[in-house]
């Protein structure tokens, strides 16, 4: 097959992830919307009369999850190289990192619940990522051709999913928390949601388990500077934005362990690392100058 | 002694304690993050002086205000570096005391168990014969190598030392790295030289376009090699015109006047010499002419480099001839595809030279070279001059401008060669891969105790530091091991 027709093969896979996801976000908004018994008070719900929406609803993810997967394969078997090259790329790399940390987050806890934010998330990624991102497969420059861009930019693709998930479940726990404070019953979307600790634990898990991987991706960065430009460390903008990130998550992990912040506190702590990360993504990429600037926009 | 310097000491110990304590090196962290910040909103000088000289032209009174708290230089500015040498110093006040005692710890026993287990987190009163229980109990937790401490009639066990020994590594090995950075900014160098193909490099310090020394270091440290650029290959895109491939071939010999050897460098294989590497960093083409004077001869002949101004390498350059009389210069535009349009007018199209055309103004007067300020080679101050002529040459075309003639050669192509030599790398390299090990262990280590106790009942409890999950199962599975019939 030539390399034109890999890339319409890899856009057609996307375009039917985006139709599983789309499928995935119908079926968590009908578990969350029906899961109230109408013609009971307000205060009785019913669970399992959506449950199978929700199966459907998760079953819908990994659909997506795989084709997306597949998509990304398609993508850089027709650039031949690692497929996340242009900011294009990188989206829908870092759409299918974070679906896949939700899902296997899903192995372990029950956040099914996250379906629906998740699939909003992904759909708003990915339409972005085909209708301004969108550039056509080519090969890379040559200071994106090393092996150290597989290994950095994974690691920092995948940390970042990682980190945004944590972030969706220290905003879940802010709203959660304040119903609880003021004595609230929860909102219905929120009924089947964990209690407010297990979801401050699951925040801190999922951040302490991948900041030894962004230490990793930064670290791996730095290797890969070093033999492209010749310096390991040039406070490039995205590397100095990097940095604040690895700094943020740190003071968040210090807070936690040896100060003991936990709750409220902790995860507006957690949101504002996590929005450094996005700063970088965003900002950095599209309007920042320096050496990094390879979104193709 | 009096009092004044009592009191002179008891500051002193105050301010070593404030600086090493937990809270400072934290907010010290934090503030270095913070500082950080300026840096990537505003130009910096090491990386773009030309932005910075923009920002100077737009806001001339802001920029110099905050050029005197170097905003344009942050990560060089004395507050950055005080931040970083306060960190530097409180990491290891507060870490060194704190292996001394984790390395004592470690030949020493658990700590005594507690008087009342019943107040601890998971207490459990087992079911077990008493006289065999601690036995039983014993067996169990050094099967799981948990270290244990057996008293008359309880036990302690612990487990989980190495979470604290990989948070020490971890912060053991940001202080390596921290030395890393130093001395690789106090002993090393670096430097840019624009080669073109033919051309040999030979490393003293006049050959360098531009070189910087870290304080420690200077001229007799270059090692002497030379380095010939025998052949530049580009290879671009034909649909986007970005380029996939350089190719840089050269010969080399080390030391100077030793036998020379053929070796490739691109971009993410530089050619090394012990801590000194040579990166390819740029690259470009030298338009090739020769200019006669009136009488028909030759004032000037070779190539000159030109600087690329878009990615489809349409180059500017200035020729000076301060010799001819009157004095004589033309600023030049090298043009590697050419092609035109209405909107812009001469352009290029792809950035290999397919079709080139050498465009020119040729300009005659002062070339206000003796004035005293230091002129870019790639631009001509036209102040004191007057223009005789503009013209487009194809390749082998000459023009006569009456004061004499141009004729378009040919080109070569440059390359920017950036030597650096960072004799602190290695120890930064290190200490990051034992940043990670230390990282990974200490956050994936659970660190916890277990007692027995036996009085009246046999009570079990746990503790489990950073409220690490797992130890209520543990406890468990032991408590079902004690009631075990055997
Ligand atoms: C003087 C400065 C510092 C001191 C005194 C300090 C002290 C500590 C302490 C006491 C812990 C808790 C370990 C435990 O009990 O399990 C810790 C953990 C940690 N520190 Fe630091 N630290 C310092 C600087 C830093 C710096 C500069 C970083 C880098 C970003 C850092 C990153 C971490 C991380 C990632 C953890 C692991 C958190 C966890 O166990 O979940 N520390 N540090």
């Amino acid at each position: 097959m030539s390399q034109t027709s890999w890339a319409y093969l890899s856009n057609y896979t996307i375009y039917s992830a985006m139709v599983f996801f789309t499928a995935a976000f119908f079926s968590h908004a009908v578990e969350v919307a029906f899961s109230v018994k109408n013609e009971e008070a307000v205060t009785k719900f019913d669970f399992a009369r959506t449950d199978r929406a929700g199966r459907i609803g998760s079953t819908m993810m990994w659909l997506g999850f795989i084709f997306l997967f597949a998509g990304v394969i398609f993508r850089g078997i027709s650039a031949h190289r690692v497929p996340w090259g242009n900011m294009y790329e990188f989206s829908v790399t870092g759409a299918l990192a974070f679906t896949g940390a939700y899902l296997f987050a899903l192995t372990k806890y029950k956040i099914r619940w996250l379906g629906l934010p998740v699939s909003i998330a992904v759909l708003l990624t990915l339409g972005t990522a085909i209708t301004i991102l969108y550039r056509p497969s080519a090969p890379l420059v040559p200071a994106l051709k090393s092996t150290w861009l597989a290994i950095h930019v994974s690691a920092a693709i995948v940390s970042g999913g990682v980190f945004l998930l944590a972030n969706c479940i220290a905003g879940a726990y802010l709203i959660l928390d304040r119903y609880e404070s003021n004595s609230l019953p929860r909102p219905r979307w929120a009924q089947k949601l964990p209690e407010l600790e297990v979801l401050d634990q699951l925040s801190y898990r999922l951040v302490a388990f991948v900041f030894p991987l962004w230490t990793f991706a930064v670290i791996a960065g730095a290797i890969w500077a070093e033999s492209a430009w010749g310096r390991y460390w040039g406070w490039d903008p995205k590397e100095t934005w990097a940095f604040i990130t690895w700094i943020a998550y740190a003071a968040y992990l210090h807070a936690r362990v040896t100060i003991g912040w936990r709750g409220r506190k902790a995860a507006w702590l957690c949101l504002f690392a996590g929005s450094t990360f996005l700063f970088n993504y965003i900002y950095v990429n599209i309007y920042g100058t320096g050496r990094h600037t390879y979104s193709g926009l | 002694m009096s009092t004044n310097e009592l009191t002179g000491i008891s500051l002193l110990r105050w301010i070593w304690r404030q600086l090493t304590s937990m809270r400072t090196a934290l907010l010290l962290l934090l503030l270095l993050g913070l500082a950080a910040i300026p840096g990537s909103l505003f130009p910096q000088r090491s990386q773009n002086p030309m932005k910075v000289a923009a920002y100077f032209k737009a806001n001339p009174t802001l920029a110099s205000w905050l050029d005197r708290i170097r905003v344009f230089d942050v990560y060089s500015s004395p507050w950055f570096s005080a931040i970083y040498l306060l960190l530097f110093i409180s990491l290891i006040g507060c870490v060194l005391p704190r292996t001394i005692e984790h390395l004592k710890a470690i030949g020493a026993k658990p700590p005594l168990t507690p008087k009342f287990l019943d107040r601890m987190e998971f207490a459990q009163i087992v079911d077990v014969d008493k006289k065999l229980a601690l036995d039983k109990a014993e067996k169990w937790l050094r099967a799981k190598r948990f270290r244990v401490r057996r008293e008359a009639n309880s036990i302690s066990a612990e487990k989980g030392y190495s979470r604290e020994s990989g948070n020490l590594l971890f912060h053991l090995s940001l202080i390596l790295i921290l030395i890393g950075v130093g001395v690789g900014s106090l002993l090393g160098f670096k430097g840019e030289a624009i080669v073109s193909v033919g051309d040999r490099f030979i490393n003293t310090p006049t050959s360098y376009d531009s070189l910087g020394f870290g304080k420690f270091q200077s001229e007799g440290s270059l090692i002497p090699f030379s380095l010939t650029v025998t052949d530049f290959k580009a290879k671009y895109d034909l649909k986007t015109n970005a380029p996939s491939d350089y190719t840089l071939s050269v010969l080399t010999s080390n030391p100077l006047g030793s036998k020379e050897v053929a070796r490739v460098i691109k971009v993410n294989s530089p050619l090394t010499y012990r801590n000194t590497k040579i990166y390819l960093q740029a690259n470009g083409y030298s338009p090739m002419v020769t200019i006669r004077d009136k009488d028909g001869k030759i004032a000037f002949q070779g190539a000159t480099v030109f600087l690329p101004q878009d990615g489809n390498l349409t180059s500017t350059g200035a020729i000076k001839l301060p010799d001819m009389n009157p004095q004589m210069g033309f600023v030049a535009t090298f043009i590697p595809t050419y092609d035109r349009n209405s909107k812009r007018g001469a352009f290029s199209a792809y950035p290999e030279v397919l079709d080139p055309r050498f465009l020119f103004s040729a300009w005659t007067g002062n070339l206000g070279l003796d004035s005293g300020i230091p002129q870019s080679v790639y631009r001509l101050d036209t102040t004191n001059m007057s223009r005789i002529a503009l013209k487009q040459l194809a390749l082998h075309e000459t023009y006569n401008f009456g004061e004499g003639s141009i004729t378009f050669e040919g080109w070569k192509p440059w390359v920017n060669l950036q030597i650096v030599d960072d004799p602190g790398k290695l120890y930064a390299l290190y200490g990051a891969i034992l940043a990670i090990l230390g990282l990974l262990l200490s956050l994936f280590t659970r660190q916890r105790r277990i007692w027995i106790k036996v009085e009246q009942t046999v009570e079990i409890a746990g503790l489990a530091k950073n409220a690490a999950p797992g130890l209520e199962q543990e406890i468990l599975l032991l408590k079902a091991k004690l009631e075990e019939e055997k």
